[in-house]
């Protein structure tokens, strides 16, 4: 929302305020002025001048020479180029020293062209005569103004005087965020009753006058509403005798401060009643309206229309629309029709102010695909007491400006008269609400500027019907506040009863996984939740794989971004492409994110949301790095007893004979591996890449951050080493089973120090070497104590086919 | 004999002396002091002399054997951390060479902020709680008194799955899903990811984080909520911020503002960063709208509360001068390692 801050002013005439003073104030009190734009901020200098005198340059065929009278008894020279000056012409003339906003072209430039005396082509020029474009606007906003040249006054315009001011340029327009509740506040009026309420003047609005002849509009039309749901006032009056003509000035100034181009006198009113009471108004000719009758009804189904722009179309029942005896005529609070637009011969005119269902006027306009001024007012819901007072000040005006002779009376069809809301005064409660003691004189001295008024006797606020807003003791208790001013309020801390701050444990274990990860060298990355269905061939997922049930976007952002993810693989294989594809060496990114994985397809319930934590990496460090980096983390949450790694993971995306799920006291917790070559030419990159995936809520369930101290050895440890040859096949894994089953109470630890494959062993072998520790907690270890362990364990090593080496 | 000591014993001293390294310097004591060494001679060479003058002549031996041994010692000493001086000049590395790091990753700097904000809210009693992503259009909307059409839940905002499923718009439905729990008093915040149909660009995503607060107890008041926010504000900004609370409207608070601080680039003197104003704008919040508490069983005549909401990619832009929202999902590298 814009306004002309010389509106404004207008309204509210004790308002004196700079333009920043004034947005200050009113931002602070609500109604928040996002922006300023001086319409003169460029132009200085420049006066009424009348040309007396043309003569041609000495020296060049396209310049002439004026003699220009600015007033001040002497005439001053001023050389131009102008096609369209006259002798006696009276023009804008920027002085010596002087400011203007732009070019002739249209162009502008910043902070302004200074003009100075010179010669041109050997002869003097004391300044310029400016064309509406210098002056920073332009021939859509001046009408009046010529196309190529200077622009010239009226004759009756003053010499000497201020130019800009004729041209009603010493103006700023204030740019406002209105907020949805604020529907009165897409007015003129609406926001100079904010203003004078928050500058504590008075506020003077037009006064509507009577208007209209003898007659009365009832004999003219005839109005039925059959819809009244969606149309709650109708009011119809009439306009005969139309003269066509241009606005006068002022109101072609007003508007054009509004950005709105000046049309004619019956276009410019209307436009200008919608700005100042933000009621939009419609007028059709009445000669085109069959059987002299509005009817206001739903429109059929696949009714089509051809609006005003020519453009056909498409309706279904849910639309309302404006017809006549035999036809629609308009669609109701979005576009009139073509067949009963105003033209240039129009004689007899129907206008219309109206009240429509702003809903249905936004589902409407979008179903159409048509969004006009009048339907963006209509859509946020208007206050159906302001269409009578806008059409009156209309024909006012239209009476004013002589465009048509008013017919008398209206026709108004308002069947549930929408009044004022009454809510109890209750200063204590707002006090209580806000931490504040604002007296009860103070509140009702803010409310009567906004015309919210005290009936004493019920000790209730009465509410204008504008103000739909209010509702209840907190909107009152905001009304107190913003004119008590938001600075003043207290600022305290609440007391009462005091809480614990707290993590969950969840978001404790996820803490401690992201402490890990970026210990390990990992950075944290950020993915998308939605995905493309494509990730899914991008990551060789079978069609049948239950990762294809998604749950779906019904209007996504394109296709790309359609799918809940429910494999987090995607984001971090991109995050990784696009670091490899940079060239970025040695990266490693980990991510906390959900998948989404539906109960049911379709949806009825909501998804089940599982946080998953992603490790992925290229360059220095492999598979056994990757691991590292998972135990690390599990050591880091209490789960300290041994992890399952399981080959035959057999997922897709995974190297077939690198990748494992991950088991921690039988339940899957996680896999990892490395990417299978293909999906990692399907992300663009050519490096070994290794992922691992944790399901934080399996992990969740069994972290613990419980600590308990174990002693430490008193006694000595006895260490045995065993070197074997396996076949190939024997996992270090089995071995370690057998340790952990056969090594008996004294066996504190083992740990793997050489493994090797090749040339020294045979074909189909590898040579591993492992080094057990034995200790007890009671006593000095003896040879006997160690021996039993150390038979259990060699001969189930001899049992799976794994040769011992003795030393 | 007495004059043979003597010599003996300056001869020594001289060797000593000459002694350049710890080899010599050994050499020299066993050759004076050694079992078949010259000292060791005299004292074997005693019983030559008249038994009378044998104390006298024991104890100038005695004499010059500590002497000797004093200066041996000396002389080691001296050698010894001349020695070590030279071992250490040796060893001298260039200290200015490249460090071995231990490469550590970096946090998200999403996550750096939200870790301030949790911090502070924390300490301040509040607990940190969670909700759904994908979430019920009732808690989205409905229980946040945002009534069927109204134009926030329009779709080109919200993204659906049907018409009682949608992804969340903000992180306030949590606010209903804790009162709903019915344990009071509240005091917590709910960070998350939340989603809106914006196309991708330097400020917008279509998935983006929120922090959401809320506070319900007996008489809180709108100087409650200021209060805290301005205590939050220099916390997280600095001790000299200045917070401006401005009315605004949003359906599920009445009355409603919407906080600025002092722009911490400039102070609040006006640049180029908060376009001037010397404010920049943080966060939205209001007191708790009583058809809100009611929807969720709670009475406002009893109870009232304050709620706010901080867009977190806006604190993080901010904080740390990113100026393209693209880079919080890229994923870079080159970007992450710089917070």
């Amino acid at each position: 929302m814009n306004t002309s801050f010389a509106w404004i002013k207008s309204l509210v005439p004790g308002l004196d305020a700079t333009d920043q003073e004034y947005m200050d104030a009113m931002t602070l009190s609500g109604t928040k002025a996002e922006g300023c734009q001086r319409l003169d901020a460029d132009l200085e200098k420049i006066i009424v001048g009348q040309i007396k005198k043309i003569e041609p340059h000495p020296d060049a065929d396209k310049l002439i020479v004026c003699q220009v009278d600015i007033g001040t008894g002497e005439n001053i020279q001023i050389v131009t180029g102008a096609p369209n000056v006259s002798e006696g012409d009276k023009v804008p003339i920027v002085l010596h020293g002087g400011r203007v906003a732009g070019g002739h072209d249209g162009s502008k430039t910043a902070g302004g062209i200074k003009i100075k005396k010179g010669k041109l082509r050997g002869v003097e020029s004391n300044g310029m005569m400016c064309s509406i474009e210098e002056l920073g606007s332009s021939r859509d906003m001046y009408p009046d103004a010529p196309e190529l040249g200077i622009y010239i006054f009226e004759p009756d315009a003053e010499v000497g005087k201020d130019a800009v001011e004729l041209l009603g340029l010493h103006d700023s327009v204030i740019e406002y965020e209105i907020t949805s509740n604020r529907v009165d506040c897409f007015s003129v009026i609406g926001i100079a009753r904010e203003a004078a309420a928050t500058f504590r003047k008075e506020l003077k609005l037009p006064v509507v006058t009577e208007t209209g002849n003898r007659e009365h509009a009832g004999d003219y039309i005839k109005v039925s509403v059959l819809d009244n749901d969606l149309c709650s006032r109708y009011v119809a009056r009439v306009v005969k005798n139309i003269k066509i003509a241009p606005s006068p000035k002022w109101m072609q100034h007003r508007l054009a401060a509004h950005g709105i181009r000046p049309i004619n006198n019956l276009v410019d009113i209307t436009n200008y009643v919608m700005l100042e009471y933000g009621q939009p108004m419609h007028a059709y000719d009445l000669d085109t309206i069959a059987g002299k009758e509005i009817i206001v009804r739903r429109a059929l189904d696949d009714e089509t229309f051809v609006t005003l722009d020519g453009q056909e179309r498409k309706l279904d029942e849910n639309i309302l629309m404006i017809c006549d005896a035999d036809k629609p005529v308009g669609i109701a609070g979005i576009m009139g029709g073509e067949n009963s637009m105003i033209t240039d011969q129009v004689k007899t005119m129907l206008f219309e102010a109206a009240c429509f269902d702003g809903t249905n006027i936004r589902l409407s306009s979008k179903k159409i695909g048509l969004r006009t001024d009048a339907s963006s007012i209509f859509e946020k819901g208007l206050d159906p007491n302001n269409a009578m007072l806008a059409i009156n000040r209309a024909c006012q005006l239209i009476e004013e400006l002589g465009a048509g002779e008013v017919v008398g009376g209206a026709v108004d069809v308002y069947p549930v008269k929408k009044e004022g809301r009454r809510i109890p005064f209750e200063p204590e409660k707002y006090n209580r609400l806000l931490g504040t003691d604002i007296s009860k004189e103070d509140m009702l001295s803010y409310f009567v500027r906004l015309e919210l008024l005290y009936d004493e006797a019920a000790n209730e606020l009465l509410i204008p019907s504008w103000r739909q807003d209010l509702e209840c003791d907190a909107d009152i208790a905001e009304e107190a506040a913003r004119f008590f001013g938001y600075d003043n309020i207290p600022t305290t801390l609440p007391t009462g009863e005091a809480t614990t701050g707290k993590l969950s444990f969840k978001l404790r274990i996820e803490a401690a996984a992201r402490e890990t990860a970026e210990f390990c060298g990992f950075s944290q990355g950020m993915c998308y939740s939605f995905e493309s269905p494509k990730v899914f061939d991008k990551l060789l997922i079978p069609q049948d794989s239950k990762l294809r049930e998604t749950v779906k976007i019904l209007n996504p952002l394109g296709e790309d971004f359609s799918i809940m993810r429910t494999v987090p693989l995607n984001g971090m294989l991109t995050s990784l492409s696009t670091n490899f594809n940079r060239r970025n060496k040695d990266v490693r990114l980990y991510e906390l994110g959900n998948i989404y994985l539906p109960k049911q397809l379709p949806v009825t319930e909501l998804p089940e949301e599982r946080m998953q934590l992603t490790l992925g990496m290229y360059g220095e460090g492999d598979f056994y790095t990757l691991k590292g980096v998972i135990e690390e983390f599990f050591q880091k949450i209490g789960m300290k007893d041994k992890l399952m790694y399981d080959p035959n993971a057999d997922r897709p995306y995974l190297h077939p004979g690198r990748s494992a799920d991950i088991f921690y006291h039988g339940n899957a917790v996680g896999y990892i591996g490395e990417v299978h070559p293909i999906v990692v030419s399907n992300y663009s990159m050519k490096d070994r890449v290794y992922i691992a995936v944790l399901d934080m809520p399996e992990i969740v369930k069994e972290a613990s951050f419980d600590r308990k101290y174990m002693g430490i050895a008193k006694f000595p440890a006895a260490v045995r080493d065993i070197s074997m040859v396996a076949p190939k096949e024997i996992l270090a894994g089995d071995i370690e089973k057998v340790f952990e089953e056969q090594g008996g109470e004294y066996l504190e630890q083992y740990a793997l120090f050489d493994i090797y494959v090749g040339s020294q062993i045979k074909q189909g072998y590898k040579s591993l070497a492992y080094s057990l520790t034995f200790r007890s907690k009671e006593k000095n270890l003896e040879e006997a104590d160690i021996v039993t362990s150390m038979e259990r364990i060699l001969d189930a090593l001899e049992k799976m086919g794994v040769e011992l080496r003795k030393n | 004999m007495k004059e043979k000591l003597q010599n003996l014993k300056d001869e020594a001293i001289k060797k000593i002396e000459a002694s350049n390294d710890l080899t010599k310097l050994n050499d020299v004591r066993i050759a004076v002091l050694g079992k078949k060494g010259d000292l060791t001679a005299i004292s074997k060479s005693m019983k030559d002399i008249l038994p009378k003058d044998r104390p006298a002549f024991g104890q100038l031996i005695n004499e010059a054997r500590s002497e000797i041994e004093k200066r041996l010692e000396d002389a080691k000493a001296a050698l010894e951390a001349k020695e070590l001086e030279i071992c250490l000049k040796k060893e001298v590395i260039d200290v200015t060479l490249p460090a071995k790091k231990n490469k550590l990753g970096h946090k998200h700097p999403n996550t750096i902020a939200l870790e301030e904000v949790e911090r502070i809210f924390v300490g301040m009693g509040y607990e940190v709680v969670e909700g759904p992503e994908v979430e019920l259009d009732y808690y989205n909307f409905e229980a946040l008194n945002i009534p069927e059409n109204h134009p926030a839940k329009d779709e080109q905002d919200t993204f659906y799955i049907n018409d009682n499923i949608l992804l969340r718009t903000q992180t306030s439905p949590v606010q209903v899903r804790q009162m709903e729990k019915g344990k009071l008093p509240i005091r917590m915040i709910a960070p998350g990811r939340v989603f809106r149909s914006d196309e991708v660009d330097a400020t917008h995503s279509p998935s983006f984080h929120q922090i959401e607060g809320l506070v319900i107890d007996k008489h809180i008041t709108f100087a409650d909520l200021k209060g805290t926010l301005a205590e939050f504000a220099r916390e997280l900004f600095g001790e000299e911020t200045k917070v401006k609370f401005r009315p605004h409207h949003f359906p599920f608070t009445e009355p409603s503002a919407e906080v600025d601080v002092t722009c911490f680039k400039c102070g609040g003197t006006g640049c180029r960063f908060c376009k001037g104003s010397g404010w920049i704008e943080i966060l939205g919040c209001g007191m708790v709208h009583p058809r809100v508490l009611r929807m969720s069983g709670i009475d406002p005549e009893e109870y009232s509360g304050f709620a706010f909401g901080v867009g977190l990619e806006r604190i993080a832009l901010l904080k740390y001068e990113i100026d393209d929202m693209r880079l919080l999902y890229e994923n870079d590298d080159r970007f992450l390692k710089q917070f």
